[in-house]
């Protein structure tokens, strides 16, 4: 093929990111008089309006037929230059932007000289792939207006409603039989003061009085496939086993009680219970727990059912689970009266008049922060603990008066607004002890009481006993798992969460395309962020349904049918079954191609490439880096 | 002496490398990063292609199970490959131990390095 001969050369300085540790105006020495270069630069910041407009004036003014951009990950630019070239007349996918900066200046900012070397590699490198580029043109999809949502806690609720108000069909899936997630065993929350219950009884309001959100409930996922525009998910619906109209009467009659996990067994619950602020109104008898007594006239023959459900777009907001502190940890399992702050924050909105545990009424709390957190088993901050431990505290003292309230805290963090809750905590005569996180607090019992001995920082190291009747341990944020995780393949952070493309350009989408988060599920959030995150994944999601069809980038597999000699060895490689053997020629079904190139490498007679890709473009490239 | 190291980097540990560099981990600069969607793309006659060209060494970082294209499937195809290479490097007499594939995950950031490492050490003790 016809080598480009009229290729523009831009080497970005990001403001000294770059340029402190690799010398670009040697990099644009090095390639100006290269063959395939007819212009080099370098500039400031590629990606300012300026950068931008310097590549399209090239284009325009000395009809450049490629553009190597060496800059910042292309992950952050690379869509950025494509849009500039194709403003300016030039098929997008003749720009390669190559990444100087993570893979050069910032990991090399202690050689310089080899930084710069390896910079000019990878800018001939670049170089020699578009001087082989073909003209491509992006994959048009077409997208049904129908998405998925796992999870129908307060983010899935969030998304649902808002898919459903721009006219998207939603199936929104929940794993237990009820509705609300784990918002709804929130007391009066920050900073609207309305309690979980009642923010969640507004989003089912909101869920049911929509006619376009499905709602399946005590759902199990059975398997999870697609890519975006052609997700299906299975879902085994249990069965509740209850038939009619079940009456509260019904219901107390039931002989058998277990700790009620919604108040982490603070209360207890019949086999057969439901949950009055939620969705749906009908019971659902627990088969762990019930005798079949038959009292509640329930129904025992009825079988899970399976569904399948289709969506253009998956949302996953699959959530969180509270640490659960080690037997030991600050005397947690080992004294009664040690308990999580969501277990305290039940045991407030469940008591009346006074606060009792275990039958004591409890007069002094003292609560430690950061357990589970900010160690070498989580290293991130959960952080919303620090707001949430104060505002259980306040509402504490406001419901029971007559509390001393100690926190022993290794750094408090109530960002934003939220500052005026401590300082509230302050005027309220609240102790705070600031501790050292390799000399943490002890938890001990004297008679009745239980001890907390901390040292200090705030005194210069005081060795400070505190007794207590109760000890709240203040835990972070863990990931709940999912199989559906490893069914869509969505890659997980370093924490264990679901990880986005990039925290500011890409916030809600994962690298598997169609398949976004919302929520908890992708790291620790408050009520607020969660709820905020789960709009924004709406709304991304949006950006693909509404207007009925996507552009996809155009990589995927291209046959050459003049070398084909139909051996079929690619149609057994194809991952997806999108190559069929016609006529004695491979041919490829575009749809189905995911674009891994895997074809391509077994092929005897090179008849495949990948676009993008193509395998002369790689030699080249190789050639080109492999000199000096 | 120093070495030249060719990077093949599928998508995974394409992301990993940008890890490397916001974290500003340090490993031999004497390294070109080639970006490929997967690695199971590589046809092995590409690897040769690159000790043919210059490279004393290659390491094809994978996806490995991350793999956003064949997932798990990524490795076992991706392994045919490097195979059949081994193949073509012992034909040419190049020692197969200049030819590393790792799977490198998004964050994978200490398995660029430690390979990086493993293929200095092969090609200083030779």
């Amino acid at each position: 093929m016809k080598e480009r001969t009229k290729i523009g050369v831009y080497v970005c300085h990001c403001g000294g990111n770059i340029s402190d540790y690799v010398d670009v105006k040697k990099v644009v020495e090095a390639v100006k008089d290269l063959p395939n270069v007819a212009v080099a630069r370098d500039f400031v910041f590629m990606c300012s309006e300026a950068g931008q407009n310097l590549i399209k004036e090239d284009i325009k003014n000395l009809g450049l037929d490629g553009v190597v951009v060496a800059s910042c990950s292309p992950h952050l630019h690379e869509k950025t230059f494509r849009n500039a070239a194709k403003e300016a007349g030039l098929n997008p996918y003749l720009v390669e932007h190559v990444c100087i900066r993570e893979h050069s200046s910032w990991v090399h900012s202690d050689n310089p000289e080899a930084a710069t070397q390896k910079a000019i590699w990878i800018v001939k490198a670049a170089i020699a792939k578009v001087s082989l580029a073909r003209d491509l043109e992006s994959i048009r999809l077409d997208m049904k207006p129908e998405a998925i949502v796992m999870g129908g806690g307060i983010a899935g609720m969030r998304c649902a409603i808002d898919l459903g108000r721009a006219g998207i069909t939603v199936h929104l899936i929940e794993m237990s039989p009820f509705l609300g997630g784990r918002a709804a065993q929130i007391g009066k929350m920050y900073p609207s003061g309305i309690s979980g219950i009642e923010l969640v009884k507004k989003l089912v309001e909101e869920v049911k009085s929509n006619p376009n959100i499905k709602i399946y409930t005590n759902a199990e996922i059975v398997s999870a496939e697609g890519a975006l525009g052609e997700f299906k998910v299975k879902i085994k619906i249990n069965p509740r086993y209850v038939k009619g109209n079940v009456s509260d009467d019904t219901i107390s009659q039931c002989p058998v009680e277990v700790p009620d996990e919604f108040n982490y067994g603070l209360t207890k619950r019949k086999a057969i219970y439901k949950r009055d602020f939620t969705y749906p109104d009908t019971p659902v008898i627990d088969m762990n727990a019930c005798t079949k007594c038959g009292k509640c006239n329930p129904d025992f023959n009825q079988k899970p059912k399976t569904v399948e459900v289709t969506g253009s777009i998956v949302i996953l907001a699959t959530g969180f689970k509270p640490y659960e502190p080690k037997e030991g940890e600050f005397g947690y399992k080992v004294y009664d009266n040690v308990i999580t702050l969501p277990v305290f924050d039940r045991l407030i909105s469940i008591s009346n008049g006074k606060l009792e545990y275990n039958g004591k009424e409890i007069r002094d709390i003292a609560f430690i922060y950061c357990v589970g957190s900010r160690n070498e088993e989580h290293e991130y901050c959960s952080r919303y603990c620090c707001v949430a431990t104060i505002n259980a505290a306040l509402q504490a003292l406001e419901k029971f008066g007559d509390l001393r309230v100690y926190h022993v805290y290794r750094d408090i963090r109530t960002y934003g607004k939220y500052e005026t809750y401590y300082e509230q905590a302050g005027r309220d005569g609240m102790l705070f002890f600031k501790y050292d996180p390799e000399n943490p607090p002890v938890v001990e019992r004297s008679g009745n009481k239980l001890i907390v001995k901390v040292k200090d920082l705030l005194t210069y190291g005081e060795e400070v006993e505190i007794p207590v009747d109760m000890v709240v341990l203040s835990v972070g944020m863990e990931p709940e798992m999912s199989d559906v995780f490893t069914m869509l393949r969505v890659p997980f952070s370093r924490d264990g969460f679901l990880q986005e493309v990039h925290p500011k350009l890409r916030p809600v989408e994962t690298a598997i395309g169609g398949v976004l988060v919302a929520g908890t599920c992708q790291g620790p959030k408050d009520t607020v962020e969660a709820t905020a995150s789960a709009s924004a994944a709406a709304a991304k999601a949006d950006t693909y349904l509404v207007k009925g069809y996507t552009e996809l980038e155009p990589f995927i597999a291209e046959i050459n049918p003049e070398k084909c000699d139909g051996c079929s060895e690619c149609v057994e490689e194809c991952p997806a079954g999108a190559i069929n053997i016609e006529n004695g020629k491979a041919v490829l079904k575009e749809a189905l191609c995911k674009g891994c190139g895997a074809c391509g490498a077994v092929c005897p007679t090179e008849a495949i490439n990948l676009r993008g890709y193509y395998y002369d473009q790689l030699r080249k490239s190789i050639e080109a880096a492999g000199g000096d | 002496m120093t070495y030249k190291i060719l990077i093949f980097a599928a998508e995974m540990a394409y992301r990993a490398l940008d890890q490397a560099g916001l974290l500003h981990v340090h490993y031999t600069p004497n390294t070109v990063i080639i970006r490929i969607p997967c690695a199971s793309m590589l046809r092995p006659d590409l690897i040769l292609h690159a000790f043919q060209s210059g490279f004393d060494a290659v390491f094809v970082a994978s996806s490995g199970p991350d793999c956003p294209f064949l997932g798990e499937e990524c490795v076992r195809k991706t392994a045919k490959r490097i195979e059949k290479a081994y193949e073509l490097l012992d034909e040419h007499g190049i020692d197969k131990n200049r030819l590393l594939l790792t799977g490198v995950c998004s964050t994978c950031v200490e398995a660029i390095v430690g390979s990086l490492e493993r293929l200095e050490e092969t090609l200083s003790g030779e």
